[in-house]
């Protein structure tokens, strides 16, 4: 006999994991489909957790969460090829009993949270990936599977099912993602002892240290890298577009051989073994690539639906966040008996509108565009800002006015007065 | 015809790390997998049960989070499986383990008689291959271990015939049911589950056995109590680095390929002998 749900999420990412949370705590039967052995084995991220999207739905989640450290310090670093300059803000009251923000580990993580969907009676099946959305005229009904056996049946079917969103792109709910939203980031973790990785960052307990990085290691791609603190390991990474890869003259991994044997990176490895590297496509085309959320008997959420908000590094919370939001409209519907009809999913758009995802992907929303056609802020401005520090720094016998006039000089030299204002107006307009 | 299945959850060992210290193995992060030589022996109780009809039951003895392997056995088509699960089963060697294995196979056949028994070759993690020769012993079934392949099973005779991987060449036996089977690696292919048996999997309520559900009264004989094997030492073998040995290419495909086989032959006067190279 053919099995029937009330809703059918594909993937076991944070999306999907939020959407079958959810919906399985509010007693709807669902059924979540993950390819990957177990929930996180096919999953990448930095990785960075935001407490307050998974707090709304798991209050106390940091009883038995597997959390890595929480982050107590914010280092921003601009790179040239030998130096860096940059800010720190460290605070002790990110020591607080609920803290905000937490490296984890995805692959341990998203075990916990899809043993969280089990624990309140969602029915969680592995190792199976979907391959085909079935459809009754444009009507999303159900999905067929990899495996020999009979279609399955829903009401609705919500698609976690990542950044490439094969079901979506064949299923004609949006094109292929194009090579300019989209960024290659590729990572290693080093494992050293966590008396080492304290000492080096100068923390203890849980504290952890976050290096956000951009700089002259990309080549003048658009791209950033980052560093993170686990416990007993240090996560680094670095991405860049996939349409300047495509152009540029470097692969991923020799910019992160490069990025790992810079002066100011190497001493923090030291000593560690690599034990994991991953790559993974993170959509970063913002508010203008976000594709239609929803339509007949379907939703998309998370990275299937381009929710990533590149500037601030947010994806797994504005995940997680479409996910709740997409149960929650089901939720909804199924309460005051109505269907999952594309003029009653609007509900779940409307949602996403007033919520911060969509508020902060439009406030970025010309920013891909800008960093797209002017490559010079990753190339240029690192230069000449690391140089203006040396310059400043070095007492050599010549005065301070001098100095100034020099850096002055530089920058107007490399851009131009007009090209700085203008760049200064275009990085003002795109994150007003 | 009815069939067990003994299968042992393992820790991957192409994951595994040995501590620097103490020499024993970290588990923490590994990921547990059903050791991979039992596959073989899943699948070919499957088939037979494919073939002349019967029912396929799974049992293992280990901590609770076992039930994920045998949860993954429902999923491969099997009938039943047992847990066997108990503080006092702890500390087992391949003595004890093999005590409780047949006393709860024992239990199973006093209400579906079993007419076979499989195992995989040996486990990855202890590597002794005692257990299934232990299970016979104690049950009194014919041994047939390394098996490649079952020819014929004949219910009305009782009997089985089987080809068994020896050194040097194949043996087939015939011999009388009840059989114990240790089924060798590369045999068969584990089934892709059916999306009916996935489902069957995720919502299967894993039974667990307690000794005394098990049947063991004798509890000196399971567990620690029951394990004689004493580890006197603990040692990680030292990578062994052999440095690459470079052929010449300079010389053309016909002299690479004969500075090849005369190094090769040079290491292995047998290899040189089936190859023709040397004259006795």
């Amino acid at each position: 006999m053919a099995e029937k749900f009330d809703a059918i999420v594909v993937g076991a990412g944070p999306a999907g994991n939020a959407a079958a949370y959810t919906l399985a705590k509010a007693g709807l039967n669902i059924l979540q489909l993950e390819r990957g052995e177990t929930p996180g084995t096919k999953n990448v991220q930095g990785a960075i957790l935001y407490a307050d999207a998974l707090e709304r739905m798991i209050p106390d989640f940091r009883d038995d969460a597997p959390l890595e450290r929480h982050i107590i310090e914010q280092r921003m670093w601009i790179l040239d090829d030998r130096s860096f300059i940059g800010t720190n803000y460290r605070s002790d009251d990110f020591n607080s009993e609920r803290p905000n923000r937490y490296t984890i580990l995805r692959a341990p993580f998203d075990k916990w949270f899809s043993s969280k969907v089990k624990a309140v009676g969602g029915l969680v099946i592995c190792e199976t990936t979907v391959t085909e959305l079935i459809k009754e005229g444009n009507k999303v009904i159900g999905v067929r599977t990899d495996r020999l056996g009979d279609d399955i049946y829903a009401d609705v079917v919500i698609l976690a099912d990542g950044v490439n969103s094969l079901l979506a792109t064949k299923s004609g709910f949006h094109k292929e993602i194009e090579a300019q939203n989209v960024a290659l980031a590729v990572k290693e973790i080093h494992f050293m002892p966590q008396e080492v990785v304290e000492s080096r960052f100068n923390i203890k307990g849980d504290e952890g240290v976050v290096i956000e990085i951009a700089g002259t290691v990309t080549h003048g791609m658009v791209g950033t890298a980052f560093l993170y603190t686990n416990k007993e390991s240090i996560t680094l990474g670095i991405g860049c577009m996939v349409s300047d890869f495509k152009n540029g003259n470097i692969t991923p991994y020799a910019m992160l051989e490069e990025l790992k044997a810079h002066p100011a990176i190497a001493p923090l490895l030291e000593g560690g073994e690599m034990k994991e590297y991953a790559a993974h496509l993170i959509p970063e085309g913002g508010y203008k690539a976000v594709p239609q959320l929803f339509g007949e008997g379907w939703m998309l959420v998370g990275d299937s639906a381009g929710l990533v908000n590149a500037v601030h590094r947010e994806g797994s919370n504005l995940a997680m966040t479409s996910g709740r939001l997409a149960a929650e409209t089901v939720i909804t519907l199924k309460a005051a008996g109505l269907p999952c009809s594309a003029a009653n999913l609007t509900r779940y758009k409307a949602a996403m509108d007033e919520s911060f995802v969509m508020k902060d992907l439009r406030k970025y929303r010309e920013l891909p565009g800008i960093l797209h056609n002017n490559p010079h802020f990753f190339s240029v401005y690192p230069e000449l800002l690391n140089r203006a520090a040396h310059t400043m720094l070095i007492v050599d016998g010549e005065d301070k006015h001098s100095k100034e006039k020099a850096i002055r000089k530089s920058f107007v030299q490399r851009r131009s007065l007009w090209g700085l204002m203008g760049d200064a107006y275009r990085m003002w307009r795109a994150t007003r | 015809m009815h069939i067990v299945v003994c299968i042992k959850q393992v820790p991957d060992s192409a994951q595994i790390r040995v501590h620097p210290v103490t020499n024993t193995i970290m588990r923490q992060g590994v990921p547990a997998i059903i050791n991979p030589f039992d596959l073989f022996a899943i699948e070919e109780a499957l088939r037979l049960k494919d073939r002349m009809g019967g029912k396929v039951t799974v049992i293992t003895m280990g901590p609770p989070q076992a039930e994920d392997a045998l949860r993954k056995a429902i999923a491969f088509g099997v009938d039943d499986v047992v847990l066997l699960t108990d503080r006092a089963f702890a500390g087992a060697d391949t003595l004890a383990t093999s005590f409780a294995l047949a006393q709860a196979i024992r239990t199973i056949g006093a209400e579906n008689p079993v007419d076979l028994v499989f195992t995989g070759k040996q486990t990855i993690d202890g590597d002794t291959a005692q257990v299934g020769p232990g299970i016979a012993k104690r049950m009194g079934l014919q041994l047939l271990t390394y098996v490649a392949a079952i020819d014929e099973v004949d219910l009305e005779q009782r009997s089985i015939t089987v080809q068994r991987r020896s050194e040097g060449g194949v043996q087939v036996i015939r011999t009388q049911l009840p059989a114990l089977i240790t089924m060798l690696e590369g045999t068969n292919q584990i089934r892709f589950a059916t999306m009916e048996n996935m489902f069957r999997s995720a919502r299967y309520v894993v039974p667990q056995w307690n000794k005394d559900r098990a049947g063991i009264e004798d509890a000196s004989k399971i567990g620690l109590k029951g394990s004689p094997t004493v580890v006197s030492k603990v040692f990680a073998p030292k990578p062994k680095a052999i440095k690459a040995q470079m052929i010449d290419v300079s010389q053309g495909p016909k002299a690479t390929a004969a500075a090849l086989i005369d190094t090769l032959t040079s290491k292995s006067a047998r290899l040189a002998n089936e190859l023709g190279l040397v004259a006795y």
